[in-house]
């Protein structure tokens, strides 16, 4: 994967992946008592270590991952895993159509840089966007941090497993909702965004309650999306 | 070690996957030129899809967990994203004990 090429300055590349590097190290942190967690659970359902630090390496995505695990039996359900999969992720395409055209990066470097596409590295990107394009020392400093830290957690959550006892305990199970929470404050608290958290949050608890997961993160967010679209003004600016 | 043949091909069938939803932006980001209602709508995926995810963990879990949402929510408007984070961890522990 190579750097941004256009940018001109030796520095610009020191300074962007600096801050890559200060912006993902809370999530890191955060998403390290999470990737112990995922290895544990998934070592009890009966995989090895080298499968966990494949579907971790390879499919590198957390939501999903935890969906999948909690399904998980043998026979191995291939199609219902691979379907929930899509479903989690279909976030993804709106996440992206979303963040492509900010970013300094070219066709084929894109198509590299969005293996690495993740809940928080968008966020922060996202974040970023607002005031500066994003670059790519920027992005895959983020995107090796975070990708090395969830590969090596969960990996060493499933040699672990058993000795870690119930993570319930030290709260680190909240972990996740807590990084989350943080990361949507960062949107600000405009009036369209509060109707859009407000009304993500209830149909997709509604949703969680009476269907059951995963239809509760594309329900919730389309009916946010669609509640965006009615709160703002028509003409104006939002 | 083991490396068992059906779950390699769900782990490679989900990569697969995955990895197509995360370029399929691409194809279409060239073609959306979004102002208004539109926009806004665009604009709230990032909060509504994070929300989410994570509602049914804060909501519906108990009173522990809904009250320490609310109290990382207070903090993340007022502290840096680890600290929230701790604060969190730590309301959601005490809560657990109390409640």
């Amino acid at each position: 994967m190579t750097m941004d090429q256009s940018a001109p300055y030796f520095p610009t590349y020191r300074r962007e992946i600096r801050a890559g590097l200060r912006d993902i190290a809370p999530v890191a942190v955060a998403a390290v008592p999470i990737g112990l967690l995922f290895g544990a659970v998934a070592s009890a359902k009966g995989l090895s270590m080298l499968e966990v630090a494949m579907m971790s390496a390879f499919v590198y995505a957390g939501g999903a991952q935890f969906a999948v695990i909690e399904a998980w039996a043998y026979p191995v359900p291939i199609a219902a895993l691979t379907f929930a999969t899509l479903l989690i992720n279909a976030r993804h395409v709106l996440m992206g159509a979303s963040l492509g055209p900010k970013m300094e990066l070219t066709g084929i470097q894109r198509f590299i840089a969005f293996f690495f596409l993740t809940d928080e590295a968008w966020a922060l990107s996202e974040r970023r966007a607002m005031e500066r394009p994003v670059t790519g020392a920027y992005w895959i400093a983020m995107a090796l941090v975070l990708w090395a830290n969830w590969t090596l957690s969960t990996t060493l959550g499933a040699v672990l497993g058993s000795f870690m006892g119930d993570p319930a305990r030290i709260g680190a199970d909240f972990a996740f909702t807590a990084l989350f929470i943080g990361l949507v404050a960062g949107f600000g608290h405009s009036r369209v965004t509060l109707v859009t958290v407000g009304v993500s949050a209830a149909v997709a608890a509604l949703v969680h309650h009476s269907i059951g997961a995963p239809w509760h993160v594309v329900s919730g967010a389309l009916a946010g999306i669609a509640a965006a679209y009615l709160a703002a003004p028509e003409e104006a600016r939002t | 070690m083991t490396l068992d043949t059906p779950t390699l091909s769900a782990i490679a069938a989900m990569a697969v996957v995955t990895y197509l939803t995360r370029i399929a932006g691409l194809f279409v980001a060239d073609r959306l030129v979004l102002t208004g209602r539109a926009k806004a709508a665009f604009d709230a995926i990032p909060p509504a899809v994070l929300v989410s995810v994570i509602a049914p963990t804060a909501l519906t879990t108990g009173w522990a967990e809904a009250i320490a949402a609310a109290i990382t929510a207070v903090a993340a408007f007022r502290l840096p994203l680890l600290a929230t984070i701790a604060v969190g961890v730590a309301s959601v522990v005490v809560l657990r004990n109390l409640i």
